[in-house]
């Protein structure tokens, strides 16, 4: 969006503040890698901040307001990644805004080819769908991977249900939550609540007794039946993080299809970590490109799927679909 | 489960025509007026009110202790009131 606005690459501004470590003359690739975006006006800069999963406590919001009254303009803006950017900041004031937004631990993010912020949506904690803890895992990932150098730009999200509002197939690694529903036979009195709660088909009451039939392979693991069974003969069995790769938005999307099931919430952080330790051995062939990009090459899919069977066995699919490419402008 | 004609019925509501989650409110609020252990008996139409009131119900701490589907199509539910506040 505001990126394609950075076309005087070359120029280079004396910032007060350090910046990745830098002070002084900085270009602004730079200045980028810092969540500063160059606007269409002269010196003026849009600041973006991190605010993994979209949840601002109140005390940095109240500090987001006073610094935007102070230093932007009269409005801030809501990006399409849950952060909260401030237009129409003078490079001058950089410093000034950082230390301020510091006092209630208000970080910057993050923008170039990187381990951007973690989008998420509410997650289990009051949303009646939420199967998972997207907010939890979303800051902990933050935490542990947010800036992380990559060939190019990686976005990670976090859904807590099936209906997937984090666009879990649109980014380059998303996680989407599940759970298998397993039926205890002696305390069902065969109401067919379930059969109608379920959406996808997936349970049909037998017409005699009402008892439910269940077909594995429609089932999403979206939990309706357990939620809905009045007598808790559905109960939750296996439940965790459903896994989709390769996806992307932009000029050329890519959806992203599930390679992986019920990974545990331990697991995330060292899926992660052998994702994108791929991506970075792969880049220095491929250079600046997308991991779906990459990985729509037969080649190069099989050899991703062995190294993540080496190290998640059963939990990888059998033989899952590689990234697809969406054709959007003709 | 199914001899819901032979529980007592306390209280009765017939919702056939009431959407979500307009059908829902009006089951909260007749179960606020009565006590723990009485039973509110529902008609509510298939399709979306299905799919929904009962996990609603249950999320709320009552017990759906009868069900019936009825010659309209329509289904009667019987809802034990419960102590449990979510």
């Amino acid at each position: 969006m505001i990126d394609k606005f950075i076309e005087d690459k070359g120029d280079k501004i004396v910032v007060d503040t350090e910046i990745e470590g830098r002070k002084g003359i900085i270009d602004f690739d730079t200045l980028r890698s810092g969540g500063l975006i160059k606007q269409k006006q002269k010196d003026m800069f849009t600041i973006r901040l991190r605010c993994p999963g979209g949840r601002i406590p109140l005390s940095k919001l109240v500090k987001i307001a006073e610094v935007a009254k102070r230093y932007g303009s009269n409005y801030v803006h809501l990006s399409f990644r849950q952060s909260i950017e401030i237009p129409y900041i003078n490079y001058r004031h950089f410093k000034a805004i950082y230390d301020e937004l510091a006092e209630v631990g208000q970080k910057v993010a993050s923008c170039g080819p990187r381990i951007r912020v973690p989008t998420a949506c509410s997650g289990c904690e009051y949303n009646p769908n939420g199967i998972t803890d997207t907010q939890k895992i979303a800051m902990l990932v933050d935490e542990k991977f947010f800036g992380k150098d990559l060939p190019h730009k990686f976005k990670i999200s976090f859904s807590g249900c099936p209906i997937d509002c984090a666009r879990t197939s649109e980014n380059d690694l998303g996680f989407q939550g599940a759970v298998k529903p397993i039926w205890d036979e002696t305390t069902c009195v065969g109401c067919r609540i379930c059969s109608k709660a379920c959406k996808e088909g997936a349970i049909i009451s037998e017409s005699e007794s009402g008892k439910p039939i269940f077909l594995t392979e429609k089932c999403l693991y979206c939990g309706d039946c357990i939620r809905s069974c009045p007598t808790d003969s559905w109960q939750e069995g296996l439940k965790g993080w459903i896994v989709r790769v390769g996806g992307r938005h932009g000029r050329h999307p890519i959806i992203g299809c599930k390679i992986a099931e019920f990974l545990t919430d331990e697991e995330i952080p060292s899926f992660i970590e052998i994702v994108t330790k791929w991506y970075e051995e792969q880049g220095k062939e491929d250079g600046k490109v997308r991991i779906g990009v990459i990985l729509q090459d037969q080649e190069k899919w099989s050899n991703f799927i062995q190294t993540l069977k080496e190290n998640f066995k059963d939990k990888i699919l059998n033989d899952p679909r590689p990234p697809r490419s969406m054709e959007i402008h003709f | 489960m199914n001899e819901i004609d032979k529980e007592r019925v306390d209280q009765h509501l017939n919702l056939r025509g009431v959407l979500c989650p307009i059908n829902f409110v009006k089951i909260k609020l007749k179960l606020e007026e009565m006590n723990d252990g009485e039973n509110l008996e529902v008609i509510i139409d298939d399709g979306e009110p299905m799919q929904n009131v009962p996990r609603s119900i249950k999320e709320d701490g009552h017990k759906i202790i009868g069900i019936k589907k009825l010659a309209d199509g329509s289904f009667k539910l019987l809802i034990k009131k419960g102590g449990i506040k979510v």
